[in-house]
């Protein structure tokens, strides 16, 4: 444990001795600068130590793996890694989604890393046909259900899943005497008027997969017609998740005025695990029925012209492996797709999950992404 | 004027002096960049049609531009209406706390997009305490003020970010300004809105141009808000750029926004830089002890209190409410549309010094202030010693003969506003191509951050610095050369002493610019290095109440160390620049 935090420390110090340096060159003409340089170091909390950096014989490779921003990982899961290998394993964090996929593209002829974690279902269909993984077929593969594994040849091997469902602030329905919706036929009553918040599927990925789940339901000739409906029922519609579930949702800390939202089928599991207060139960719930969730899986692969080919694979299986599995929940609000990862109790109480989601093939919304986000837009914006 | 060739400094070769390391600067980690990412998008394309002319031709993107025009004008006006009265406020009188005020209206500048959506919320969201106050007060159960996704949240929100800028580029010029002018224009008859027609507005016409050109372009290439608080019926060039690139991945598309952008930031740059030239007069500075004074009576005192009434109740409500609320713990009692139980608690503040997921990843927050501080004193380095000799060398033209200096002016002007009219994702993305190769693989390198922050505020710099270079009197520089001082002696005796406020305010911008800079770090930055930006959107992208509220309580953190930091550089006085 003491390990890695040693060498993050060293490494800020390093940097800063790199600042030093730099301030150097300008002091004489700048005093504002050096005082916010002396500042700066002060408050990084680095004592000036000896700047020499010893190469420690015992761990002299490094494994870079570029992810998106949510990835995280517990200190003793890496540090289990980094002695067996005896590797530094270096993050990238790459942006979200879309961002992280983007670089990955525009630097596939000299690889940014080794390892990229963290396309989805949604946009897998692309990184593929820009042949930016080598192929990998992991033993731990055996133990993931058929279900997550979307590429037959092994360039992206699942890693994580999450189901994007409808939540609903159960105090409103209980005062108002009112079922919560079962169907999304259900969100078109009268008796739904003005309750649903949902997000833009341009700019939101649990929005695009709510989307998807209607083109699922109703097909390509019928969502748009049941978005009409969804307007003329007065849905509203914002950008991002986060104004979505704090700001106009009633369930959350926001306390916003609408009791429906589009989340994910975990939201209320965490609602207690992150209480301001401790809970009892949640006061949030997903609705879990058939056909009314999406199920995003996220992947891993191996970058074509990884450095590293063998501490790659080693690095994938580990991802693939119970240990990294389990913490899946816990550090990243994703659950594992490893049968043999065990769930901490807490989800075993509060995670209720659909049996069936919707489905939309990979190659599909590759190819008609744009086509049914401008109808869409047109639809429910304009 | 030049009745001494020698005292014709810089001649050709001076100038050029002055601009190598500014273009130096811009050539390697801004132009190339671009260059490169704007060509391999165009190879992207694989349509017969030039994707500019199908960029123009599409109807959604007309009407985003026109949106993006439109919106731009309106909320530049509307922040010159409460800068500029603020602006003279700070520049003529003298009162208590005047230090704080100022800094106060400089904390919006650096808060990321989604804490600002989070502190109107807390205000003026459907449960903000207005909300609240009203339905208790007409006894409804909806909420009678909608804000958040209407036009008048961008704009509200515009005025919000960037009165801060007409404060201190218009209100800092204007302390210098010789209140005898004006004085002497009242005895000649002149009423006070004449005095102010022709006389304090003419001589001030640089500085507010500048700072409308700053502000209009800041909010021509607006993203945060538009996509936060505007939501999905609005949309700028810039988000546009943002959700063809990351959404759509039309690579092409994008890179002919990203083209149409900059070319309407560089049509504006060159009008104002048309303008600027016959605007700015020579004029002699005075230190602000001799032009400012007290509020004497009571009427200027019941005005002047009005006026820091609305620009605080604009500018810091919001930021108090979100402060309050990081403190506040409401009871559990879900769904009750009334006023809950609220209490006051330091829990969020606790809880963002555990590591409770024992994460990698997790960063106290003392770390996140370090790294932001250090990253904000390499931007401030860098950007005024690029600024301070590009500024110098534009306020060198001549006036009354074409020399070779200003036709090199001339050029390089309008070009040093591009940075601020260029997309965070397209040089995000530029950066990745361009900056992959040794000896420049700068890709993953922590110094990348602090390089995009100088480009933004650089800028900032030479805006601030230009119209306080320029109205220094070439006969000072003259004289100090007849007497014997070279050109060194000149900028530490004349130059320097004459624009240290002006100094401070570039060193202001860039400080707070880089503070808050949120797109192009989340886009570059390292994980052990996040700033507190990239550290309050990793909790607020969290469900549960917990993550929300610490990610109030660490904008409010990041409210309070901005301010300290713009107070402490208020104070710095550098040794004989110390009166200005």
């Amino acid at each position: 444990m003491s390990g890695t935090k040693q060498s993050l420390l060293t490494k800020t110090c390093r940097s800063n001795a790199y600042h030093n340096k730099y301030f150097g060159d300008h002091s004489k003409f700048l005093p504002i600068g050096l005082l916010l340089a002396v500042m700066a170091l002060i408050l990084a909390g680095c004592a000036p130590q000896a700047p020499a950096e010893t190469p420690s014989p015992s761990s002299p490779r490094t494994l870079t793996v570029m992810t998106h921003d949510s990835f995280a990982i517990s200190e003793d899961a890496l540090q289990t890694f980094e002695q067996q290998n005896a590797v530094k394993v270096q993050f990238l964090k790459a942006g979200d989604t879309g961002t992280s996929l983007n670089k990955a593209i525009l630097s596939k002829d000299n690889p940014l890393a080794d390892v990229y974690y963290g396309v989805d279902n949604t946009f897998l269909s692309r990184a593929l046909d820009e042949g930016i993984f080598q192929p990998y077929k992991s033993p731990l593969l055996a133990n993931i259900p058929a279900e997550y594994q979307l590429d037959p040849n092994y360039f992206a091997l699942p890693v994580d899943y999450g189901n994007v469902c409808l939540n609903y602030d159960k105090a409103y329905f209980t005062q108002n005497n009112l079922t919560p919706p079962q169907t999304l036929d259900d969100l078109l009553k009268a008796d739904y008027k003005s309750l649903l918040v949902v997000q833009n599927p341009a700019t939101s990925s649990p929005g695009l997969a709510f989307l998807l789940t209607t083109i699922a339901v109703y097909g390509e000739d019928g969502y748009i017609d049941y978005w009409k409906g969804l307007v003329a029922n007065d849905v509203k519609v914002v950008n991002d998740w986060e104004l979505a579930y704090y700001t106009e949702f009633s369930g959350s800390s926001g306390k916003g005025p609408r009791p429906i939202v589009v989340s994910y089928d975990s939201s209320p599991a965490y609602e207690v695990l992150y209480a301001e207060t401790p809970l009892e139960e949640p006061p949030t719930a997903a609705v879990i029925s058939d056909n009314t969730c999406f199920r995003q899986i996220e992947f891993v692969g191996i970058l074509k012209g990884a450095k590293n080919l063998e501490l790659a694979q080693k690095w994938v299986d580990f991802m693939l492996s119970p240990q990294f599995q389990q913490e899946l929940p816990t550090q990243m609000f994703v659950f594992p797709v490893n049968s043999q990862a065990a769930l901490d109790e807490l989800f075993g109480k509060y995670l209720k999950q659909p049996l069936v989601t919707a489905r939309v093939n990979p190659a599909d919304i590759a190819a008609k992404r744009q086509v049914w986000l401008e109808a869409w837009t047109e639809a429910v914006l304009r | 004027m030049h009745r001494n060739g020698k005292l014709k400094l810089p001649s050709w070769a001076g100038a050029l002096v002055l601009w190598a390391a500014p273009l130096a600067f811009l050539g390697v980690f801004y132009l190339y960049p671009l260059v490169n990412i704007l060509k391999i998008s165009f190879t992207h394309s694989d349509r017969a049609v030039s994707p500019l002319i199908q960029a123009l031709s599409s109807r959604s993107i007309q009407h985003v531009l026109w949106f993006t025009v439109w919106q731009a004008i309106l909320s530049t006006a509307l922040t010159l209406l409460l800068g500029l009265p603020g602006a003279y406020l700070m520049a003529r009188y003298d009162f208590r706390g005047k230090a704080l005020v100022q800094a106060l209206s400089g904390i919006p500048f650096v808060l990321p997009t989604l804490v600002v959506a989070a502190a109107f919320n807390a205000l003026l969201g459907p449960r903000g305490w207005v909300n609240l106050a009203l339905m208790a007060l007409l006894k409804t159960t909806q909420p009678p003020v909608t804000f958040v996704n209407s036009l008048s949240a961008i704009l509200i929100a515009h005025v919000f970010y960037n009165t801060t800028i007409v404060l201190r580029l218009v209100g800092d010029f204007w302390a210098h300004l010789d209140p005898h002018l004006g004085q002497a224009a009242r005895m000649l008859g002149a009423n006070k809105w004449q005095e102010l027609r022709y006389v304090s507005l003419p001589l001030l016409a640089p500085a507010i141009t500048a700072a409308a050109l700053l502000v209009f372009i800041f909010v021509f290439t607006s993203f945060g808000v538009i996509l936060v608080l505007g939501g999905p019926r609005f949309a700028t060039l810039e988000v546009e750029i943002y959700n063809q690139t990351l959404s759509l991945f039309n690579l092409p598309i994008a890179a002919a926004l990203s083209i149409i952008q900059l070319i309407c930031t560089l049509v504006f740059s060159i009008i104002y830089t048309r303008r600027v030239k016959h605007l700015a007069r020579p004029l002699s500075l005075h230190p602000r002890r001799y032009t400012q004074h007290k509020l004497s009576n009571w009427r200027e005192k019941i005005l002047a209190g009005a006026l820091i009434a609305l620009l605080l109740g604009l500018l810091t409500t919001p930021l108090a409410a979100l402060a309050a609320r990081s403190f506040t713990r409401f009871e559990a009692e879900r769904g009750q549309h009334t006023l809950v139980n609220a209490s006051v608690t330091l829990d969020f503040y606790k809880e963002l010094l555990i590591n409770r997921r024992q994460s990698v990843f997790y960063i106290p927050p003392v770390r996140a202030i370090g790294v932001s501080f250090s990253y904000a004193a390499i931007t401030v380095i860098l950007a005024l010693a690029l600024g301070f000799p590009a500024a110098w060398a534009l306020s060198r033209d001549s006036k009354e003969q074409k020399s070779p200096i200003d036709y090199i002016n001339q050029i390089l002007d309008p070009l040093l506003m591009l940075p601020l009219g260029t997309s965070a994702v397209t040089m995000g993305l530029g950066f990745l191509v361009a900056l992959g190769r040794p000896p420049l693989d700068l890709r993953a390198s922590p110094i990348l951050v602090p390089l995009a922050h100088t480009l933004v505020a650089f800028p900032f710099v030479v805006r601030s610095l230009t119209p306080a270079l320029r109205s220094i009197r070439p006969r000072l520089r003259q004289a100090a050369a007849v007497m014997g001082a070279p050109p060194l002696q000149v900028l530490r005796q004349i130059d320097l002493p004459l624009t240290g406020r002006a100094i401070i305010v570039a060193a202001t911008f860039a400080f707070t610019i880089s503070l808050g800079e949120f797109g192009a770090t989340a886009m570059i930055s390292r994980p052990e290095f996040p700033t507190i930006p990239v550290a309050i959107y990793r909790f607020i992208s969290q469900p549960g109440a917990l993550n929300y509220g610490q990610a109030l309580a660490l904008s409010t953190i990041l409210m309070a160390v901005t301010a300290a930091g713009m107070l402490v550089i208020e104070r710095l006085r550098i040794a004989d620049i110390g009166e200005f």
